[in-house]
């Protein structure tokens, strides 16, 4: 049984089929890219499946249980989490709050333990603070200084570095990476992947989507990708193969 | 251990100036004194923010919060006894302590998860009318009587939860503000609670002791029946700023921030955004109902128009003035927004001009307030270099 299916996923605006009868399939460990022009539905097929959109058609399951119509924290509970190609972190808050909401299933959220147990809640602080600075460290040691430090005073490349963090600090069972490298050079962008693939290797069973839109690196790390167009799957398979499918060419890599 | 004696001195000369400030504001009556008590703790602030002292006295009162909220309560009493046979700057000062817990439930509201309350004076009224009916009609003790009055007040405030819920924004607000009308015009063509003439209201009293009568301070002579009235109303202002200020400091803290600030964020790491506007929403109200009890037995008589909008707004106000989301910002603004009109003739009639401005210029230039919020602190000691 896959871990994920979509069967026939089709999410429509007005007379926009910005998602039609899209079908995937995710197993334990895979590393999937999709990829498509500008406007294709990729985003789209990420907010459809972290229940932020509500789908026309069609169904999704995670181990082979129905989630089609569930709501983005249910989503989140079933260990799908996601970055957001306009980054939504709060630049006011500390590197350390915007993480920690990732992990958010770990944290007692009882109001009356919140208010007075607050020995309980400084060990867990603590606890959470070194979990959090071994994750930065694994990605950028830079960055393991800045935690109480507001969002706003980091870079861009770093901000997105962060999002990557909140998703991965619940241990997630799929990743959803929505152009993670937007905005970074070429050589950012390899230590990005770089380190993700080196996180990959510690837990081997997660299930990455990374929505991509440099090809180099959709061919470097994915062991599959798959092509969108006007919301329509038109191709998939190994990237080297993927890319020299006519339709493929023409929809997309023509354009280039 | 010579640092460990100098941040508790520095808090204890702290709470010494801002308690004498506070008191020469409430003590001296004529408008040349009041500015220029107001000037002088002006340029204190500046020549201190100068020199990088409010920081660093923020920052010790907050590594010491224990020792700090000891030592403003005794200053804050000590206060309270100087004046203690001036029945109108009491009354003031009593009004200021429901105030300002009305507007901590207010940050909790409006800073935390971000819904705007234009009903805070309705539910003040909602607590304060319903001390009036329970003393009338059950013989239940004083306490549970204003507790229950913070109950009512939550409860009937979750009537607004629904709508609320469904709008977004701006919307949210309105409804706040429908509501805040409604009551007064419900209460004065109610003639059960009293219609326009309002109702009476009898006064707490603890073991014999009326709380209306003047008191017997031993060695300080008599005192206006307003000390005991100022030190309840200082504890409940002491233990709904002890509540916010950990609710903040918490995950629930760092939750609602969450919701306020991107609910889709929120909801994709299983933050569930109603619950916690519901819980905001319902706490405020409860502060409100509870400050509302007090000020109902304290007055001894309510009436409609005690409770007007421009109240709510004025409540507001405070939140926006002192710094949205900063639990200690609302105690200096609610002083400045509630005793200088009174103290100052001169301003009284165009208050709610000037209150407006004055917000419209902040909104402007300063939109974070007189004091901006600060980072989160889940303990006293995070983040303090050893
Ligand atoms: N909330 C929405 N309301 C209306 N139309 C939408 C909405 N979200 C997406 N669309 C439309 O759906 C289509 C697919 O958009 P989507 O954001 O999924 O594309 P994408 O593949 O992620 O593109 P890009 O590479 O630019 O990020 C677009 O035509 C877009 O305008
Ligand atoms: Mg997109």
């Amino acid at each position: 049984m896959s871990l994920l299916s979509v069967d026939r996923l089709t999410v429509s605006f007005g007379g926009l089929r910005a998602l039609d009868e899209f079908s995937f399939s995710l197993s334990e460990g895979d590393f999937v890219g999709l990829i498509g022009p500008n406007g294709s539905g990729k985003t789209t097929f990420f907010n459809a499946l972290t229940g932020i959109y509500k789908p026309q058609f069609g169904s999704v399951s995670v181990d082979g249980n129905d989630v089609t119509k569930a709501s983005p924290q249910a989503m989140y509970e079933v260990g799908v989490t996601r970055t957001f190609q306009r980054l939504r972190l709060v630049p006011s808050l500390s590197v350390f709050d915007n993480l920690i909401v990732g992990s958010q299933r770990g944290l007692n959220t009882n109001l009356w333990w919140n208010i007075f147990k607050r020995a309980g809640l400084r060990k867990k602080v603590d606890e959470e603070l070194s979990r959090c600075s071994d994750l930065l460290s694994q990605f950028n040691p830079r960055l393991v200084g800045t935690l109480l430090s507001p969002v706003s005073t980091l870079s861009m490349i770093d901000r997105r570095r962060i999002e990557v963090c909140r998703a991965l600090i619940s241990q997630p069972r799929i990743l959803l990476l929505d152009e993670p490298s937007a905005g970074m050079t070429h050589e950012e962008t390899r230590m990005l992947m770089e380190d993700l693939l080196t996180w990959k290797e510690r837990s081997p069973s997660l299930a990455i989507v990374l929505i991509e839109h440099e090809m180099g690196v959709i061919d470097r790390v994915t062991n599959r990708c798959v092509v969108l167009n006007y919301g329509k799957k038109i191709a998939e398979g190994e990237y080297q193969i993927v890319s020299q499918d006519p339709l493929v060419k023409t929809a997309y890599l023509g354009e280039e | 251990m010579a640092n460990f004696v100098k941040g508790h001195f520095l808090i204890t000369i702290l709470a010494t100036i801002a308690g004498l400030f506070v008191y020469f504001f409430l003590h001296l009556e004529r408008s040349w004194e009041i500015v220029l008590v107001v000037g002088l703790a002006v340029l204190t602030m500046v020549v201190s923010r100068r020199k990088n002292l409010i920081a660093r006295a923020q920052e010790t009162c907050l590594q010491k919060p224990k020792f700090s909220i000891s030592v403003f309560f005794v200053a804050a009493v000590a206060i309270i006894f100087a004046l203690r046979s001036e029945h109108f700057a009491l009354l003031m000062l009593t009004t200021v302590l429901l105030y300002i817990t009305v507007c901590f439930g207010l940050t909790a509201q409006f800073g935390f998860v971000g819904l705007v309350n234009f009903a805070g004076i309705a539910f003040f009224g909602i607590g304060a009318y319903t001390t009036a009916v329970l003393y009338q009609y059950a013989a239940i003790p004083d306490f549970l009587i204003i507790l229950a009055s913070g109950l009512v007040a939550a409860v009937i405030g979750s009537i607004l939860i629904l709508p609320i819920l469904r709008t977004k924004g701006h919307y949210a607000a309105l409804i706040t503000i429908a509501f805040g009308v409604l009551f007064r015009t419900f209460l004065e063509v109610n003639d059960t609670l009293g219609g326009p003439q309002g109702l009476k209201v009898d006064g707490i009293s603890v073991f014999g002791l009326s709380f209306n009568e003047n008191i017997n301070l031993g060695l300080l002579g008599t005192g206006s029946s307003y000390v005991t009235y100022s030190i309840l109303a200082l504890v409940l202002c002491l233990v709904t700023f002890v509540f916010v200020r950990r609710m903040e400091n918490s995950w629930v803290g760092l939750n609602m921030d969450m919701v306020r600030h991107d609910e889709i964020a929120a909801a994709s790491f299983g933050i569930h955004p109603p619950s916690w506007k519901i819980l905001a929403f319902t706490l405020g109200n409860f502060f409100a109902g509870l400050a509302g009890s007090i000020y109902a037995s304290m007055s001894g008589f309510i009436a409609p128009a005690s409770f007007n909008f421009a109240d709510s707004l004025v409540l507001v106000s405070i939140v926006l003035l002192g710094g949205l989301g900063n639990v200690f910002s609302v105690i200096p603004a609610a002083f400045l927004v509630v005793v200088l009109p009174e103290k100052l003739q001169l301003i009284q009639e165009y208050r709610l001009l000037i209150f407006g401005i004055v917000v419209i210029l902040i909104l402007r230039f300063k939109p974070s307030g007189i004091m901006p919020r600060g980072a989160r602190r889940y303990y006293p000691s995070l983040g303090v270099k050893k």
